[in-house]
C-alpha cells in the first residue's frame, strides 16, 4: 500500500512550480508528510535512498546527481562542512528553528545550526530476549562475560566503530583512543568474546525475533520492530555508557532547487511534521510540542524513553586518522 | 579489411572503458595518499604496498613484517582452492552424465543445471543462509528425527562459505567440462582397448587430453571469481571472517584508506593475471 502511494506520488503529472530532490535512508521519510509538502508548497518531491553514508559521500562527491536534500548523521555533516559539500542555509534564522529542543542547538557537528536542522536521533546499544537472558542485564557484561545460556547466541553490528566503542565503554578506554597498548586490551576483550559471538551482522531484528540471537547490538528504534513481533525482546541503555546519533536534514551544494529545499528544511522543524516522522521510522525527533502529535503507545516507549538512571548518550565525532588506523587494524586482526 | 575493423570496434570499446579504464585509475588511485575522509590526496605514495608486508609503528616509524593481509591472501586462495576442487569433483560426473544422455534429454539436463541461477545470487546466499542456521530447516530436521541433540553449527563459518561458493560457481564448472565431453568420440575410447590400453592408460592417454581445455576453463571460472568473492564471506560467515573482498570493502567504507584497497585490488588482479597467463601458455605449448 505504502509503495503504491510512493508511486502514484512520484508519478503524478508535473502540476508543480518546481522539484525537491531528497536523498535519504530507505523507510526513513513518511509518504504522508511528503504528500503534504507537495500539497501544502505546490512542489513535486522524488526520493532516492542510500544503504551507508559513503555510498551517499561517494555520490555527492561524483556530483552531478541533482539532489537537494541529503540526511547525513551527526559524524558525517562534521565532514561534510568541513569539505564544504553542503550550503550554508542558516537554519537557525528560519520561523521554525523556535521549535527545536535547546539541547539540539548547539551540537558539535554544526555549532550553530547554519548548515542542517534536526532529522530524528536515537542510540545503539543492545537488546536482549528476556525469556531466555534472566538476571540483572543492565551492564554490558552480557555481551563479555556472557552466561552459559547466552554463549554462542550473541550478535554484534557489522560496523567495526560501534563495536569497537562499545568494547572501549567496558574497559574504560576512551573512545578514538590513539594509545596502542589500550587498543591492544581492547582487541583482547573482542577475541575472546569472539568465542561466543555467532556474527556480526547487521539485520539484528530478524536475528532477535526468529531466536538465533538472545543478545544483540541494536539501534533503539529497530529493536522496538523486534518487540512488535516478539513482545520478550528488552532495549538495554547499559550503565557504562552508549552511542548517541542523530541524523540531520541538510541542502546539498549547488542543489537546484535550493528554495524549495530551504522550504522543506523548515517544514520538518514543525511540530506537526516532526511528529509525522516519529510515528513512522519510530525514532525520536528534536522538536519541543511535537509530543501532542504522537502515537500515545510510541510516546510510552520504553525504547525511546531512557529510564531516569540511564547516562546520557554519547556523540561521537570522526576520530582522527592515527585513531582510525588503530581501529582498523584492531578490526583486521579481529577477523583474521 | 576496413569492415573488419569497424565490426571489432564495439567490443574492442566496451573492453576500453568498461575493463582497461577501471583498471588504470585503480592501479592510478593505489600509489596515491588517503585523503582523511575518503578519497584521494594527489600526491604520490608508495605506503599502500608496504603495508600489505609491514606494519609501521605509529610513534618511532620502524616498520616490521606484518602476516595479517598474507593471511587473509592465503585463507581466500585456500578457501578458492578447495571450492573448485570440490566443484570439479561434483561437476565432473554431472558434465559425464549430461553429454552421454539422447539429444532432447541433454537440453532438458542443461536447462535443469542453470534454473537456480535464474534466481538472483544474493537471494541465493540468503536462501542458503536461512536453510542451514540454528532454527533452519535442516537442523530442524535433524533434530525431529533424533539424529542430533542440539543445533549443528552449520551456518556462520568456513564451511558455510565453502558450500556457498561451490553453488554459486559449480554451473561454471559443468558447462565447459559438458562442452568438452561432448565432443569427445566414444569410439577412440573403442579403439584403445582394441590396442590393448589398460583402464589407467586409456584414461591418461585418450580421455584426459580431451577433457584438458574443459579442466582449464571451469577450473579458471570457478577460482578466479571465488578468490575475490564477497557475498559468501559476508552472509554465510557471518561476518566473522575476512577474504580479499571484504577486506577491500572495508577499506572504501569504514576504514577510508582508498590507497590500500586499490593496492589490494591491483595485487589480486595482478595475480590473477600471472597465473592466467602460465596456464595459457603451458596450453600454447601443449598444443604446439
Amino acid at each position: 500500500m505504502r509503495a503504491l502511494a510512493i508511486l502514484l506520488l512520484t508519478t503524478a503529472p508535473a502540476f508543480a512550480e518546481g522539484d525537491l530532490f531528497i536523498y535519504t535512508w530507505g523507510e526513513y521519510t513518511p509518504p504522508d508528510l511528503v504528500a503534504k509538502f507537495e500539497k501544502e508548497f505546490g512542489v513535486k518531491v522524488r526520493i532516492d535512498s542510500y544503504d551507508s553514508m559513503e555510498t551517499m559521500i561517494a555520490k555527492l562527491r561524483a556530483g552531478g546527481a541533482g539532489y537537494d536534500v541529503i540526511v547525513p548523521g551527526d559524524a558525517t555533516m562534521q565532514v561534510l562542512i568541513a569539505e564544504g559539500m553542503v550550503e550554508k542555509i542558516d537554519v537557525f534564522a528560519m520561523p521554525n528553528f523556535a521549535n527545536v529542543d535547546e539541547k539540539w542547538r548547539e551540537v558539535y557537528w554544526d555549532p550553530k545550526r547554519e548548515y542542517s536542522a534536526p532529522w530524528a536521533w536515537g542510540s545503539t546499544a543492545f537488546a536482549v530476549d528476556t525469556a531466555v537472558v534472566k538476571g540483572d542485564t543492565s551492564s554490558l557484561a552480557v555481551l563479555f562475560d556472557p552466561a552459559e545460556e547466552v554463549k554462542g547466541r550473541i550478535n554484534m553490528l557489522r560496523d567495526m566503530n560501534d563495536v569497537i566503542n562499545m568494547a572501549e565503554r567496558y574497559l574504560g578506554v576512551p573512545r578514538c583512543s590513539e594509545n596502542p597498548d589500550e587498543m591492544k586490551r581492547v582487541l583482547e576483550l573482542l577475541e575472546t568474546q569472539k568465542e561466543w559471538v555467532k556474527s556480526y551482522d547487521s539485520e539484528t531484528k530478524e536475528l532477535l525475533v526468529s531466536g538465533e540471537a538472545v543478545v544483540s547490538m541494536a539501534w533503539n528504534g529497530y529493536s522496538m520492530r523486534a518487540r512488535d513481533e516478539k513482545p520478550t525482546i528488552a532495549y538495554v541503555y547499559p550503565k557504562e555508557g552508549y552511542t548517541g546519533w542523530m541524523d540531520n536534514v541538510a541542502v546539498a551544494k549547488g542543489a537546484p532547487n535550493l528554495d524549495n529545499a530551504k522550504a522543506w528544511v523548515n517544514f520538518v522543524m514543525d511540530p506537526e511534521n516532526a511528529a509525522m516522522i516519529t510515528n513512522y521510522a519510530r525514532y525520536s525527533n528534536g522538536i519541543k510540542g511535537s509530543e501532542a502529535f504522537i502515537d500515545p503507545a510510541l510516546a510510552a516507549a520504553p525504547e525511546i524513553n531512557p529510564p531516569a538512571d540511564a547516562p546520557a548518550p554519547e556523540f561521537i565525532p570522526t576520530c582522527s586518522p592515527e585513531a582510525t588506523a588503530l581501529i582498523d587494524k584492531v578490526w583486521t586482526k579481529l577477523m583474521n | 579489411m576496413k569492415l573488419h575493423r569497424l565490426l571489432l570496434a564495439p567490443s574492442l570499446g566496451t573492453i576500453l572503458i568498461f575493463m582497461a579504464l577501471p583498471i588504470a585509475l585503480t592501479t592510478l588511485y593505489s600509489i596515491l595518499s588517503p585523503a582523511q575522509y575518503g578519497g584521494v590526496i594527489w600526491q604520490p605514495s608508495g605506503e599502500a604496498y608496504v603495508r600489505l608486508l609491514f606494519e609501521r609503528d605509529i610513534f618511532d616509524d620502524t616498520l616490521s613484517f606484518n602476516a595479517d593481509y598474507l593471511q587473509i591472501l592465503g585463507r581466500s586462495v585456500v578457501q578458492a582452492g578447495i571450492a573448485t576442487i570440490l566443484c570439479l569433483m561434483i561437476g565432473l560426473p554431472t558434465a559425464w552424465f549430461i553429454a552421454t544422455r539422447p539429444p532432447a534429454q541433454k537440453s532438458l539436463c542443461l536447462m535443469l543445471v542453470t534454473v537456480p541461477y535464474w534466481v538472483n545470487l544474493l537471494v541465493r546466499t540468503i536462501a542458503l543462509l536461512l536453510m542451514l542456521r540454528d532454527e533452519g530447516p535442516i537442523n530442524g530436521a535433524l533434530q525431529s528425527m533424533g539424529l542430533a541433540d542440539g543445533p549443528l553449527p552449520l551456518a556462520y563459518n568456513n564451511f558455510a562459505i565453502g558450500l556457498g561458493l561451490v553453488s554459486s560457481f559449480l554451473p561454471f564448472m559443468i558447462l565447459p567440462l559438458y562442452a568438452a565431453i561432448e565432443r569427445f568420440d566414444f569410439s577412440l575410447l573403442e579403439a584403445a582397448y582394441d590396442l590393448h590400453a589398460s583402464r589407467w592408460q586409456a584414461v591418461r592417454s585418450v580421455i584426459l587430453p580431451i577433457l584438458r581445455p574443459g579442466l582449464i576453463a571451469g577450473g579458471l571460472l570457478v577460482f578466479i571469481p571465488g578468490i575475490g568473492s564477497y557475498l559468501a564471506p559476508d552472509i554465510l560467515g557471518g561476518g566473522k571472517t575476512l577474504m580479499l573482498g571484504n577486506l577491500i570493502g572495508m577499506q572504501f567504507q569504514g576504514s577510508r584508506n582508498w590507497p590500500f584497497g586499490a593496492a589490494l585490488s591491483t595485487v589480486l588482479m595482478s595475480v590473477t593475471l600471472i597465473a592466467l597467463i602460465l596456464v595459457a601458455r603451458r596450453a600454447a605449448r601443449e598444443e604446439a
